[in-house]
């Protein structure tokens, strides 16, 4: 998994490749509404179609200060601007929760929330969790449980199960499983999970 | 995603002034619904206008009636002490909607706006009289499993997603919807509407209108209420067929009931004539079983959702036997 997200030495990276091939698909993409006004040489139509918008926001306790285009999501603000590469793309249409991060300390789907709905917000992803070399205690459980296989849910299930527990969603197994039904895994570690989660709930966490 | 124009307001007043400027123009609240069907192609606004700032997030109690603002997240709903006193009903159905993470971002007039789930809708490359007037309805005769049983026409098939609209057909809502002009309340039953031939349509708010709160009146329902929803899997997928049941027991006899359906038609589906019958009787499983056989009168299968024909009247009855079973 981790190999995945490493840069390659030798040539382009893969994550070089996807970019480029992107950016030609993107060229590819170019909104019908945005030829028609470069067509009829409505160049500030055109300007604004693309304008970027400022964008204030506090990343892991890091204020950033950007602008960025409307259409680019909190998930691929994090991913492919911040290089914070923890937060997984799954689905990227909000059915996996893969994506999950924190918004001033509420779980949400990155992948459909727009980076420009967060001006101002607190966000906190999977690296922000641990204290320096100090895991946060719900990866520890993880750890210690087996919550994953191959781990690409995971720090999606991680953030979940952090506010899982924070919103007292914990009195039993089966009200775990319940709040925790917006994560997937597809290696079907559930059980385990849930036994992480029941141990950090138990344990009094504070996040 | 096909780019589009962003703006940010913090009125209701320049919310709408803002919208009646440009007709390719929509609200953005929590996104959920939008900014998919964005990304899928479905739709694409030339300008979205971030409702968020919007101050419309009060849940409250004035008079006999609650008033929930547009803007309340799900959660917020769902978790709120004076809901789950007065209308554990509403509380329920959110709770069966969606995912946490979903329910902290989307907003109750967002899930009155959500589309449909269907399939053919969905795919672009699929006729839909919904997404495109005119180019057919890919369901009939398709794969058709989740749809309609109540209410089609040949022009579509779908259905309403929303858990949360089943459950305020039932309690009676108002929905308030601004516009320049002033305020006009809707019956919450009124608000969404069936396909006929203009299936584009999912509802009857205006394109110069906003939906700015709801309000509840407050009943005697609350002790037994119950919300039913029967899925593929056990939780946070969309419903086969879901049924918001609620009763006042006095003197073994119903004094009052609301019964709705999900998952089978393209508004929320109210059982007025299933309430009608239970009215005065006594709440036994044979008068249960009764108005679960009117509710199924103009029933009608598309073939791979021929089964709701047997489990929609299942599920009322089942809804009605634990709601009186509520102590």
């Amino acid at each position: 998994m981790q190999s995945s997200d490493k840069e390659s030495n030798q040539g382009d990276s893969r994550r070089d490749f996807l970019k480029k091939s992107s950016l030609i698909t993107a060229i590819a993409l170019t909104p019908s509404v945005a030829v028609k006004a470069a067509e009829n040489q409505a160049d500030e139509r055109f300007a604004e179609l693309f304008e970027k918008i400022p964008l204030n926001i506090t990343v892991n306790n890091k204020a950033y200060k950007t602008s960025i285009e409307p259409r680019v999501t909190l998930l691929d603000y994090l991913r492919e601007e911040l290089h914070l590469t923890g937060t997984k793309k799954g689905c990227d249409h909000g059915q996996c929760g893969a994506c999950t991060v924190h918004v001033n300390g509420e779980r949400v789907n990155s992948c459909l929330s727009l980076a420009v709905m967060n001006e101002g917000k607190k966000i906190t992803t999977i690296e922000g969790l641990a204290k320096a070399e100090e895991l946060h205690p719900m990866q520890a459980a993880f750890i210690k449980h087996d919550g994953f296989q191959c781990g690409y849910c995971t720090p999606g299930q991680i953030m979940s199960a952090v506010a899982c527990v924070n919103e007292g969603h914990t009195n039993s197994r089966a009200e775990i499983s319940e709040y925790m039904s917006g994560n997937i895994c597809r290696c079907g570690a559930y059980p385990n999970i849930v036994d992480a989660i029941v141990e950090v709930s138990k344990g009094g966490m504070k996040a | 995603m096909i780019n589009f124009q962003y703006l940010r307001t913090t009125s209701t007043k320049s919310a709408l002034s803002l919208l009646i400027k440009d007709k390719n123009s929509k609200f953005l609240a929590g996104g959920t619904n939008l900014i998919d069907l964005m990304k899928r192609g479905v739709t694409a606004p030339e300008k979205l206008i971030d409702i968020n700032h919007v101050p419309l997030k009060q849940i409250e109690l004035v008079g006999d009636k609650i008033i929930i603002g547009a803007l309340a997240s799900n959660t917020a709903v769902a978790e709120n002490t004076l809901v789950k006193e007065k209308l554990p009903l509403l509380a329920m159905a959110l709770n069966a909607g969606a995912s946490a993470q979903l329910r902290n971002v989307a907003t109750v007039g967002g899930n009155m706006m959500q589309r449909t789930r269907c399939g053919y809708f969905y795919d672009t490359e699929m006729p839909c009289n919904k997404r495109q007037p005119g180019s057919g309805c890919g369901a009939i005769g398709g794969f058709n499993r989740m749809h309609a049983i109540f209410g089609t026409s040949d022009k579509c098939i779908a259905v309403h997603p929303s858990d949360m609209c089943v459950a305020l057909v039932a309690l009676d809502a108002v929905a308030v919807l601004a516009s320049t002009k002033g305020e006009r309340k809707v019956l919450f039953q009124d608000f969404h509407r069936l396909a006929g031939d203009t299936p584009q349509l999912d509802n009857n708010l205006k394109a110069d209108e906003m939906i700015v709160r709801l309000e509840i009146p407050v009943n005697n329902l609350a002790k037994n209420s119950n919300y039913l929803k029967v899925r593929d899997r056990a939780s946070y997928a969309f419903a086969l067929v879901s049924v918001a049941a609620a009763l006042e027991i006095s003197n073994n006899k119903i004094s009052d009931v609301r019964l709705a359906m999900g998952g089978v038609a393209h508004k929320p589906w109210r059982l007025t004539a299933s309430e009608n019958f239970l009215k005065g009787k006594e709440p036994s499983l044979e008068n249960f079983e009764q108005a679960a056989k009117l509710a199924m009168t103009d029933a009608k299968g598309f073939g791979e959702n021929d089964f709701k024909l047997q489990m929609a009247p299942n599920t009322i009855i089942e809804a009605l036997t634990v709601a009186k079973s509520k102590a």
